[in-house]
């Protein structure tokens, strides 16, 4: 029986605490008394016929019709599915993704339907490599279609593969992938790793242009979710579940198919294992391992580190796939998520305290560049809760990160740009999306690399800075412990070499003895906040 | 003068620099989590102690390549020429192996710790690097220290002696039907005064299961090397003898095969001790003297068993006093 996660409130007897810190970890002792630590749940159950759920959840969807009953000789089929960046880290062959699509694919081919495309759903994210598509969706599936053109990125910049289908009540336009949109059937194939994932925000998300996407990925938008991993008080979600209803309404039909994984990401055994463990529970093999681990890591390169951390594939358990109408299955999905994630916190802290670790959804198979650590601590991390924010309004948030200034040229060509220019001129996400985001979005070059090689869309950047906005204007002060200090004075944050050195320069924000409390993900967490 | 001072300073020198090297005490005192085993938290309840040593042990890292390639520097490196030295074996019977193809099982009779090590390092390839054995659970098992050593060394799993589990029947199964060939000895355990016990099943048991046949090994004279309740080897020459290889019989329970394993066994004794020839004249008639003790006192088991050594006579009446 799994435990679920707990707080634990630091004492005297507490060891220090692992904090992920990049390609790297550090161990940091807590001051006892006042400082707790949010642990996730250990891994649920997982299916032990994951083939037969599928098979059920298409044969039994939830407020639809059985897809094969929906499957007919010439109709036109459009399969769309999650990009790289889900799950983190990427998952063990065969991806769930794989394993869904083939079964609806068998289906397909038995009602002997001819016209069939699959799109990955990356909106303005990279495109997939070869090597990635084959990942996800497998190599029998690939080889059948990627040769005919029938397997493919979604392009949000293509005008003549875009549809425009209308506009929200909010005047919020909608324009998807004109296949998807014209398909007899659209069906979504998901990975909930989060709950921020899935639902309506699959197709308007996923499969839209920047016209549309710019909507809700915005500043106004991200201040006023909070947080964007609870859907329902999530203005981020309540647009994209606007844009659902007008997707629905110009009459594409989506048989949406969403899966959840447990928290297995470093596995039961092998050197990564113990990262999931609980600190007093290491056994001697563990700190071996991690000792040995510490002592490798120190002696390897960047490169090398980084090659052999993107190289982990992680062990996760499905626990559980629906289908059918969106919202009812998307529901459905939340509970899963939560049973996995949720752990109930009472009240708020003055310093939260996190570990970023080596990935966050944009750096797959790439460099975490300073942009992406201020999204994923600012970002993601920081809005892992429901109810309040972990940390008090006005209170101070340390990361631990080496936070290097190096990008990805190929991946990341308009965040070195952001960097550089934006950032140099102002850190105020208003101002910037003002004074700067229409350049980036509408500038050529960056459209030319998104379209033809393998770059994030030249907006990206600025919605990695926006995804931060309700945190910016949280907190009182935001502190990277061990980070590169020109990149991190860059990001207009403070640097300490330790974590003591963090906590006093956060007491000047907070005042002296302040309540502390560490948020211990990955694997993932989702404070519920009383 | 000058050089008193010269030395005086290089000595001040080395004790200054001997005061900063911390002592290993220090080190053990100063290290902190994870050199050191973690506190629990006040408010949290320890996980229970799960078994993780016994017959709970999980030998399965030994099969991995790493550990495989340790073991064999470790065997061929350490462990034979430490036999070699303290034992001097004398194999026979190894053309008898010669057709053999696939996993087996060698089963021998026990005197000594020396048992495991001479039989594997006396085992010709690819057996030699393609055998576990099987070791008492309770006693090579009972310390994550001698569990590992066991592991590592011997290749060795543990198995139940106290009752009969399934758990290492199954685990020694799987590894023949991997491939793995089997050292076991049958007796349970090593003979306190030099006869032997009779065969418990395990080795019959597995042969039938796995459809492998089993090959009967006599060892002679490990008990005079380090014979139970000692610590410290003596050295004295051994003989290892091969027997031939045993198939079971259609439709033969294991208690039967069984005791054709111990017959054997104890026929390569006579053999060892005395001809082949005489030997298999015995067997035939079924005369062969058991490898168990006559039931009779503890004086006249120990002195029965010492006619069958050769005893090394002194040329010297006196002790060399020296001159």
């Amino acid at each position: 029986m799994p435990r679920p996660g707990f707080v634990l409130d630091v004492d005297k007897s507490t060891p220090p605490i692992l904090f992920h810190h990049g390609e790297g970890f550090r161990l940091e002792k807590l001051p006892a008394g006042r400082s707790r630590v949010i642990y996730p749940g250990e891994p649920l159950d997982a299916l032990d016929d994951v083939e037969g759920a599928i098979a059920d959840a298409l044969a039994n969807p939830m407020e639809m019709a059985p897809l094969a009953d929906l499957l007919t000789p010439g109709m036109k089929l459009t399969i769309a599915f999650d990009d790289v960046s889900l799950p983190l880290p990427p998952m063990k062959r065969p991806d769930i993704r794989q394993r869904v699509i083939e079964q609806v694919l068998d289906l397909a081919a038995a009602a002997g339907v001819d016209d069939v495309h699959l799109i990955a759903a990356l909106a303005l994210h990279r495109r997939m490599t070869e090597d990635e598509l084959r990942h996800a969706v497998g190599d029998r599936v690939y080889d059948a279609f990627a040769p005919q053109g029938a397997l493919y990125n979604h392009d949000a910049e293509d005008p003549d593969n875009l549809a425009f289908l209308g506009t929200t009540k909010h005047g919020e336009e909608v324009e998807i992938n004109k296949r998807a949109a014209e398909s007899d059937l659209l069906v979504y194939v998901n990975i909930n790793i989060v709950s921020m994932d899935g639902g309506h925000k699959s197709t308007a998300t996923g499969l839209a242009s920047y016209r549309s996407i710019k909507h809700h990925h915005n500043v106004h938008t991200m201040e006023h979710s909070k947080s964007f991993m609870d859907r329902h008080n999530s203005e981020l979600h309540h647009s994209n579940w606007r844009m659902g209803k007008v997707i629905a309404d110009a009459g594409v039909k989506v048989f949406q198919i969403e899966t959840t994984i447990n928290n297995d990401t470093f596995g039961q055994d092998g050197p990564m294992s113990v990262l999931a463990k609980r600190e007093w529970e290491w056994t001697t093999k563990d700190r071996v391992s991690f000792i040995g681990m510490q002592q490798g890591l120190k002696r390897l390169s960047s490169p090398t580190r980084r090659k052999i951390f993107q190289g982990h594939r992680a062990p996760y358990g499905v626990t559980s796939v629906q289908a059918g109408a969106i919202e009812p299955v998307h529901e459905k999905t939340l509970e899963h998520c939560f049973d996995q994630h949720i752990v109930p916190v009472e009240g708020q802290t003055d310093i939260l305290t996190m570990g970023l670790p080596y990935i966050c959804p944009y750096n797959v198979n790439s460099i975490m560049n300073p942009i992406l650590v201020m999204c994923l601590g600012l970002g993601y991390f920081f809005n892992m809760y429901r109810g309040k924010p972990l940390v008090r309004e006005g209170g101070v948030l340390i990361m631990t990160h080496p936070t290097p200034w190096e990008f990805h040229p190929v991946h990341h060509p308009s965040y070195i740009d952001f960097f550089e220019q934006v950032l140099a001129d102002t850190k105020d996400p208003k101002e910037i999306e003002a004074k700067w985001e229409k350049q980036f979005a509408e500038d050529e070059w960056y459209r030319h690399l998104y379209r033809t090689s393998y770059a994030y869309h030249g907006v990206h950047p600025f919605y990695m800075w926006y995804w931060g906005s309700h945190a910016l204007k949280h907190l009182g002060r935001v502190i990277v412990v061990g980070g590169d200090n020109r990149a991190v004075a860059r990001l207009g944050f403070k640097s300490a070499s330790t974590l003591n050195d963090a906590f006093e320069m956060a007491e000047d924000v907070v005042g002296p003895q302040p309540t502390i409390t560490h948020l211990k993900n990955p694997p993932i967490l989702m404070a519920d906040v009383k | 003068m000058v050089e008193k001072k010269g030395v005086e300073k290089a000595l001040g020198a080395v004790q200054a620099a001997a005061g900063r090297v911390p002592s290993v005490r220090d080190l053990v005192s100063q290290s902190t989590f994870p050199y050191r085993a973690p506190t629990t938290p006040l408010s949290v309840e320890p996980l229970p102690d799960e078994r993780q040593l016994g017959a709970d042990y999980d030998s399965g890292w030994a099969r991995k390549l790493p550990a495989r390639y340790a073991r064999y520097f470790v065997t061929e490196g350490l462990v034979r020429p430490i036999i070699a030295g303290l034992a001097q074996p004398e194999r026979r019977g190894l053309d008898r192996l010669a057709d053999l193809d696939g996993p087996v099982i060698f089963a021998a009779n026990h005197h000594s710790h020396i048992d495991a090590g001479l039989l594997i390092t006396s085992l010709p390839e690819p057996y030699r690097h393609q055998v576990f054995a099987a070791a008492a659970a309770d006693y090579f098992f009972d310390t994550r220290l001698k569990a590992t050593a066991s592991a590592l060394v011997l290749n060795a799993i543990p198995i139940e002696r106290s009752k009969v589990t399934r758990t290492s029947a199954d685990q020694a199964r799987e590894l023949i039907d991997q491939g793995w060939s089997m050292v076991i000895f049958p007796e349970g355990g090593r003979s306190p005064d030099g006869w032997g016990h009779p065969f418990r099943g395990g080795a019959a048991y597995l042969a039938l299961k796995c459809d492998i046949p089993v090959v009967p090994v006599h060892l002679a004279g490990t008990g005079r090397i380090l014979p139970k309740g000692k610590s410290t080897p003596k050295r004295s020459r051994t003989v290892v003898t091969f027997g031939k290889p045993l198939v079971a019989h259609e439709g033969e329970r294991s208690t039967a095969l069984s005791r054709r394993i111990e017959a054997a066994v104890a026929a390569l004794a006579d053999e060892a001790t005395t001809d082949w020839y005489s030997a298999r004249r015995r067997a035939a008639a079924g005369e062969t003297p058991s490898l168990s003790s006559p039931q009779s006192g503890v004086w006249r088991r120990a002195w029965a068993v010492s006619g069958q050594r050769k005893r090394r006579t002194s040329t010297k009446a006196w002790p060399d006093l020296g001159s």
